[in-house]
């Protein structure tokens, strides 16, 4: 009964980590939808276009912060290029033309990064161990991944810095104000432009990380552009605008998925997770539309 | 505006570029009674690009170094176009209807590398009379000729691979005997590639009396956490990783957080390449795989393909992936599908090959080893010989282990378990017949024997 137990903390424990770094993804979407509204269809590219870009720079014999340091310059470089070259062209114009531009983005990103640097597997390790957290297992016999804990402990220093940026002082201000009505916006003097090429460069960062981390677990490959679908249910759950929401939304998606895997999946022929996790998120937007934490939008007639 | 310039004077250079090169290619010297046209399906983008782009370089590379150093197959020039379908099996279809017109006599034979479009592919095939070869996968009852005139799973199919892993745990235990009682853990993709050996897997564990739990991994397999603490908990003796892609490195990282031996886990040769082991470090060291043809670039063939197509810059891939395994993999494609045509110019004469004289000449196929040493491909490519009850021709598979740094051989070929798998098989093809209303072949069909 005690195993079974354990083993159900267990299941809880590597859930609500995994979580995280679907939160992780998740944050870039967020950040991106509150200051345009916009879904990004084209985070996951970034995702990818990050990490190759990091690693490859890292195989050079580049010094590992100076290649974080470039990758994160190529990364505002790109927000640049894409608020001038995609958004500008297109304010004013409806959400879903903007969403559009993303899905072909997305695209085309994937082919650039692979054009640029190549379509091979390529290594990569960052030094965080991902071993099992010895001194609990030998305690509690739960293993926790210590490669986990760290992700968690990243993606919180993450979402603080991003929290303190987007809500204290001016910036802050003028991207609650953009994400509010960006022609408002404008007509008071807020430079949506550069608004919209920071929060893009803010999420290329988050792609950086998000990259980085799920790099060296899978190693730096197109499929790392696949965490995307990770976290799509994660932002139906946590609503599109909040950070909050993306990291609880992510908490819950990911402990539910592990646990129905576990326990639901033999029943019903396993290898479920992929599905469940966006069923879980329907359920509660049955009761939640708007999600968890996603701002209730009343539009009068 | 003057990023409007700047766009439309992209597009300009982009035309202007396009008629630059058409007359330039079109100035080429071609005979279409002098060329073999070769469809080559192939994925070099997208999550898979790994294994498209070795396998298509190295079928193109040997095509060229026949082209280069022979001047094609008796005079007759190899010729190819690639359609890259990026593993989607929808465009895979497409691919394969594009393609397959091409050439004087059409496309005679396809290779999809694909077990789904390989699936969707069967019955066009032979409502198209083109040959489909699925090298090293399935589905396997198309071992059975009789019923599937036109497929071919040829040096092993997947049914008969599972044996020999089993063969193999058998011999690194002390016997067949040592298996009673074990636990062995099936880690399969949730795809028609990954289902295919449960009934085996099943059959094998009632007779050895090992206990086996298919697990499932849902595509793309990035997270498998929930199916390691399974794992953990079940305490299997060993772990076979039946996946394709990232999902094959996926369980090298896992097993290592909850300390399961690299060493017992053994993956399918989908799961056997380099780019499924590096990017896992460390924790891929002692990883064992089966496999089918050799590695590295030690062979007098490679060797050849050095001087004669690198050395004259008409490579068709990176010069570094030269010798990997997917590599590898094409070159022993490029061999068969050779080979074939060789031998259906001996019957039909020398010129292009339609997919009928194609299908024959696979059918009556023989390399033997004294051919392939003739070739430089002594342990590139297996010797085996079709026949139209056996279109797989062979079934023995070697293993593998990842030392750190590259694959290292540490058996000798090991012989499938015909006697479990052959019912399976002809039990499957006569179901399969009964379902497609297919009468099987007997006699002299199609140009063969079949008894």
């Amino acid at each position: 009964m005690l195993m079974e137990l354990a083993f159900a903390i267990e299941v809880l424990i590597a859930g609500l980590l995994s979580g995280v770094m679907y939160s992780l993804v998740a944050l870039g979407f967020v950040l991106i939808f509150k200051a345009s509204g916009v879904f990004n269809f084209a985070q996951g590219a970034m995702v990818l276009f990050a990490a190759l870009t990091f690693v490859r720079i890292l195989e050079m014999g580049v010094n590992f912060w100076l290649a974080v340091a470039i990758a994160l310059a190529v990364m505002i470089l790109l927000a640049i290029i894409i608020e001038r070259v995609m958004l500008r062209p297109l304010v004013a114009q409806p959400v879903i033309i903007l969403f559009m531009a993303t899905i072909g983005l997305n695209y085309f990103l994937e082919g650039l990064a692979q054009g640029i640097w190549d379509s091979q597997v390529h290594g990569l390790d960052i030094g965080i161990p991902d071993v099992p957290w010895m001194s609990v297992l030998e305690s509690t016999n739960i293993l926790i991944s210590l490669f986990d804990v760290w992700s968690a402990v990243i993606c919180g220093i993450l979402v603080l810095l991003l929290a303190f940026f987007f809500q204290k002082g001016r910036i802050g201000r003028a991207l609650r104000a953009v994400a509010d009505d960006n022609q408002a916006a404008m007509s008071v003097g807020i430079p949506l432009q550069l608004i919209w090429a920071i929060v893009w460069a803010a999420a290329g960062l988050v792609a950086l990380v998000a990259g980085t981390l799920w790099g060296q677990r899978l190693g730096v490959q197109f499929s790392i552009s696949l965490v995307a679908l990770k976290a799509l249910p994660v932002l139906i759950l946590g609503g599109f605008n909040s950070i909050a929401g993306a990291i609880i939304g992510g908490l819950i998606i990911g402990a539910t998925e592990k646990l129905a895997e576990v326990y639901l999946g033999p029943i019903i022929g396993g290898g479920i997770e992929s599905w469940s996790a966006y069923f879980i998120a329907m359920l509660f937007l049955i009761f939640r539309p708007q999600g968890l934490f996603g701002e209730e939008i009343i539009e009068r007639v | 505006m003057k990023i409007k310039k700047l766009v439309v004077a992209f597009c300009s250079g982009l035309v202007l570029g396009a008629f630059s090169i058409v007359p330039a290619m079109a100035a080429d010297e071609s005979d279409p009674n002098k060329e073999q046209f070769i469809p080559v399906l192939t994925y070099k983008t997208g999550p898979f690009a790994a294994g498209g782009s070795g396998f298509a370089g190295g079928m193109e590379d040997y095509m060229t170094l026949l082209n280069n150093r022979d001047g094609g197959i008796n005079g007759i020039k190899l010729v190819w176009e690639e359609c890259d379908y990026g593993y989607n099996t929808e465009r895979g279809v497409e691919c394969y209807e594009r393609l397959k017109g091409k050439g004087l006599k059409g496309a005679p034979v396809f290779q999809p590398l694909s077990t789904g479009v390989t699936y969707a592919l069967l019955e066009r095939a032979a409502a198209d009379k083109i040959t489909l070869i699925f090298l090293g996968y399935g589905r396997t009852d198309a071992t059975q000729g009789r019923v599937f005139p036109w497929g071919f799973p040829a040096v092993t199919n997947y049914w008969n691979q599972s044996t020999t892993k089993l063969a193999f745990i058998a011999q690194q235990e002390g016997g067949f005997d040592k298996l009673k009682g074990m636990k062995i853990v099936n880690l399969h993709l949730k795809h028609p590639y990954g289902i295919e050996t449960i009934p085996v897997w099943n059959a094998m564990a009632a007779k050895f009396g090992f206990e086996v739990t298919h697990i499932p991994v849902p595509w793309p397999g990035i997270d498998q956490k929930s199916l390691w603490l399974q794992i953990r908990k079940i305490q299997p003796n060993y772990v076979i990783n039946r996946n394709w892609g990232i999902s094959c490195t996926v369980p090298l990282k896992e097993a290592a957080r909850i300390g399961f031996p690299s060493d017992h886990i053994i993956g399918v040769w989908w799961c056997g390449a380099e780019e499924d082991a590096i990017p896992a470090g460390a924790a891929a060291k002692g990883y064992i795989t089966s496999a089918f043809h050799g590695t590295g670039t030690d062979f007098p063939v490679i060797q050849d393909i050095f001087q004669h197509v690198y050395g004259v810059m008409k490579g068709n891939i990176a010069m570094t992936r030269v010798g990997s395994v997917y590599y590898l993999r094409g070159i022993s494609a490029g061999i068969i599908t050779t080979e074939v045509i060789r031998k259906a110019q001996e019957k039909y004469g020398v010129g292009p090959i339609s997919g009928e004289e194609f299908r024959w000449a696979m059918e009556n196929l023989d390399l033997t080893a004294e051919r392939i040493a003739e070739l430089g491909a002594t342990n590139v490519v297996p010797p085996f010989k079709i026949t139209c009850d056996d279109h797989e021709g062979g079934g023995a598979t070697f293993f593998q282990q990842w030392d750190g740094s590259g694959w290292k051989k540490i058996t000798d070929w090991i012989q499938p378990l015909d006697d479990i798998t052959r019912p399976m098989i002809e039990a499957s093809a006569a179901k399969y017949a009964e379902e497609k209303g297919i009468t099987p072949r007997s006699g002299m069909s199609m140009g063969t024997d079949c008894g």
